[in-house]
């Protein structure tokens, strides 16, 4: 295998992902990500595809997304509505194929990466549809009895919430890496690479404030990297204090996004200094 | 085929390892993917057969076991480990013979290190044949070879078999209790979809108002169906006693995502204290005002019903045997809890019990006693995400 993967400069990569990623391109298997929402499991598609200079074809599952869609649609409606108008495309069924985004990845001319995004939003049987596809990397259409097969094996990264189990035939065929929350250091690279300045005092006090909340019992949502980066961003333009971060949490809003966490975050106060007359 | 003990001893220690996984490991070796690395090979091994972030500590025990036995079956002597751990530098040598010469299985590997265990004595550094550093040889630290096994020295990289005993995916365990969110997908799964017949027809059916239209030669025809629907019919039953009080968190979240899951053709949530007795209560205080006649309840509700129960099914047995558990204690009442219990599990043929006492527990705890009479009626499973998937699948398998 000519392609390995070692991470871009704008995504900190950890030695257990690249390893993960190299292991599911030398072995031509889909790579599936599993982690907390916010470790930056969409982005390692983008990292992978500008680090490899490969193009990168995105298909995101909602929860109405059927298998089939990402293979092709058959716009019928259109080829009605140009029948009765008497156009000259309608005798052609191809005219009206639309390849989706699997398709797309398929029929391209060179190597490229195909990320199916979040597949766990989807129907719980809709992994099982595309088993054929991802195993095989062809498939079939009916309507022009043609059969679309992959002219390069594409490396397909496939992410997931956990907020459904996926099934086992599909897991089977998949490598899958979990990536785990970031600790601290590795938490400091990345901030580094989505800030260009960054005063160390401000860092090191956001990063202790944010490991606390995470450890705080009972939070429902724990703030997660993006937020932080987004908080982070706030104290910047805000020009707040680092060492005020010490005795309260500004801008909480931005790190919490539930009611019941953002109280749970100033409890029945300790007889905090300024309080007390 | 080299390692299928280990395939076995997986399998053994709970891990559901297909064989086209196992095939799958087995082709990443033949393409050098472990670079002959116990470090590396946990990670690929770990990477093909464990599929989820919940069996990752079941598969580190099951590893770290493994080698451990392995590596256990050398003793490797004090002096030699301690003229090991003073690595000289790395001595030139000619790659490609080193890698013809060193390329080797590791069971030979394994047999070549007791035999030159046996047979060494003293320090041998740089070279190609005893266990050295900084030569070629396969055995040894610090040095060049293709495959070999490391004795001594520190490795540059974390040894797999200390971040394997390390243990550190055990908060991602499925019998740990878990969060709102895993609660929740975990009741979707119960569901049974049907069509019912009497529905109005109200949504519109794509393939039948494409195919009508076509045979009236493009003329718009629109096709209606009745919508599909959850068929499933919940009533859950709290224990709101004293004892429950440390569970209190846990059996809210199991309340909240119940009642967010919200596509149960009926839901119905009741309470009791330590077991069901005459009257069911419409409120966790559990007071006379606010309660109904069990047997009303059970007369109401139609066969299909699912039922589960929620408590930690710990009482005095005195107060599952006699009449009304101490509570409302007034003549008349000459049904015990117990056999309250029986009606519903007779009623409702989809019955389970959910505890929040985890299972290794039940036989030790203050209410081992209860429980085990509880247990003869009804089955129990932990309010644990393993737990209420597997309670689930019996609420919906057909009987």
């Amino acid at each position: 295998m000519g392609t390995s993967f070692h991470g871009s400069s704008r995504y900190v990569v950890s030695e257990d992902l690249m390893r993960s990623v190299n292991i599911a391109i030398a072995l031509q298997k889909p790579l599936l990500i599993k982690g907390e929402p916010g470790t930056g499991k969409t982005m390692l598609a983008k990292a992978i595809s500008e680090a490899l200079e490969k193009p990168l074809y995105i298909w995101n599952i909602k929860s109405t997304t059927k298998a089939q869609e990402g293979l092709y649609t058959y716009d019928t409606v259109q080829r009605l509505y140009d029948s009765q108008f008497g156009a000259d495309t309608v005798h052609d069924i191809e005219h009206y194929i639309k390849l989706g985004q699997l398709g797309q990845s398929f029929t391209a001319d060179e190597q490229n990466i195909l990320l199916i995004d979040e597949i766990d939003k989807a129907d719980l049987e809709f992994p099982n549809d595309l088993l054929w596809e991802l195993d095989q990397m062809e498939f079939y259409i009916p309507e022009t009895q043609k059969t679309i097969r992959a002219k390069h094996r594409p490396i397909v990264i496939i992410t997931s919430n956990a907020e459904k189990e996926l099934p086992d035939a599909f897991l089977r065929r998949c490598i899958f890496h979990y990536i785990a929350f970031p600790p601290q250091d590795v938490m400091e690279g990345i901030l580094h690479a989505h800030f260009e300045h960054l005063d160390a005092h401000l860092l090191q006090q956001a990063m202790s404030s944010f490991y606390m909340i995470r450890t705080i019992p009972g939070m429902q949502k724990k703030p997660s990297t993006s937020e932080l980066i987004d908080w982070i961003r706030a104290l910047q333009i805000g020009g707040v204090n680092p060492d005020v971060l010490t005795r309260e949490i500004p801008f909480a809003g931005i790190l919490l996004k539930k009611r019941e966490d953002i109280e749970r975050l100033t409890p029945t106060d300790p007889v905090s200094p300024r309080r007390r007359h | 085929m080299v390692f299928s003990s280990f395939f076995y001893h997986l399998r053994t220690n709970g891990l559901k390892i297909s064989l086209h996984e196992w095939i799958t490991l087995l082709k990443a070796l033949n393409q050098g993917l472990a670079y002959s690395n116990l470090w590396e090979f946990y990670y690929l091994s770990r990477a093909i057969l464990v599929k989820s972030e919940s069996d990752f500590d079941q598969f580190d025990i099951a590893f770290s076991s493994y080698f451990n036995e392995i590596r256990n079956t050398e003793s490797i002597s004090s002096e030699l480990l301690a003229y090991l751990s003073q690595a000289i530098e790395q001595q030139s040598y000619d790659q490609d013979e080193v890698d013809r010469r060193t390329n080797q299985e590791f069971d030979e590997l394994q047999r070549l290190l007791a035999q030159r265990l046996h047979e060494q004595v003293g320090a041998h550094n740089g070279g190609k044949r005893w266990i050295g550093t900084g030569g070629t040889s396969p055995l040894g630290n610090s040095g060049y070879s293709y495959t070999g096994i490391r004795v001594g020295g520190k490795s540059h990289n974390q040894n797999a078999l200390q971040v394997a005993s390390s243990r550190e995916f055990r908060d991602f365990r499925e019998d740990e209790t878990l969060e709102l969110r895993q609660f929740q997908s975990a009741f979707r799964r119960l569901r049974q979809m049907a069509t019912p017949q009497s529905k109005e027809k109200t949504e519109l059916d794509l393939q039948q108002t494409i195919a009508k239209t076509c045979q009236q030669g493009g003329l718009l025809h629109l096709s209606f169906r009745s919508p599909r629907r959850n068929a499933i019919k919940l009533l859950l039953l709290f224990d709101s006693g004293g004892s429950m009080e440390p569970h209190a968190q846990l059996c809210n979240q199991l309340f909240q995502s119940v009642r967010k899951a919200n596509h149960f053709a009926q839901l119905k949530i009741y309470y009791f204290h330590n077991c069901p007795y005459n009257r069911i209560y419409k409120t966790p205080a559990c007071i006379y005002p606010e309660s109904i006649d069990t047997q009303w309840l059970i007369d109401q509700l139609s066969s299909d019903y699912k039922v589960i129960f929620v408590g930690d099914a710990s009482m005095a047995i005195w107060e599952m045997r006699y009449y009304t558990g101490g509570r409302n204690n007034r003549p008349g009442n000459f049904i015990s809890g117990l056999s309250w219990l029986q009606k519903f599990v007779q009623k409702f043929s989809h019955a389970i019990w959910l505890n929040p006492i985890p299972t290794s527990q039940w036989e030790l705890s203050k209410g081992a006693e209860s429980i085990q009479y509880i247990r003869k009626e009804i089955s129990m499973y932990p309010l644990s995400l393993s737990g209420i998937e597997q309670g689930i699948r019996q609420l919906i398998a057909s009987k």
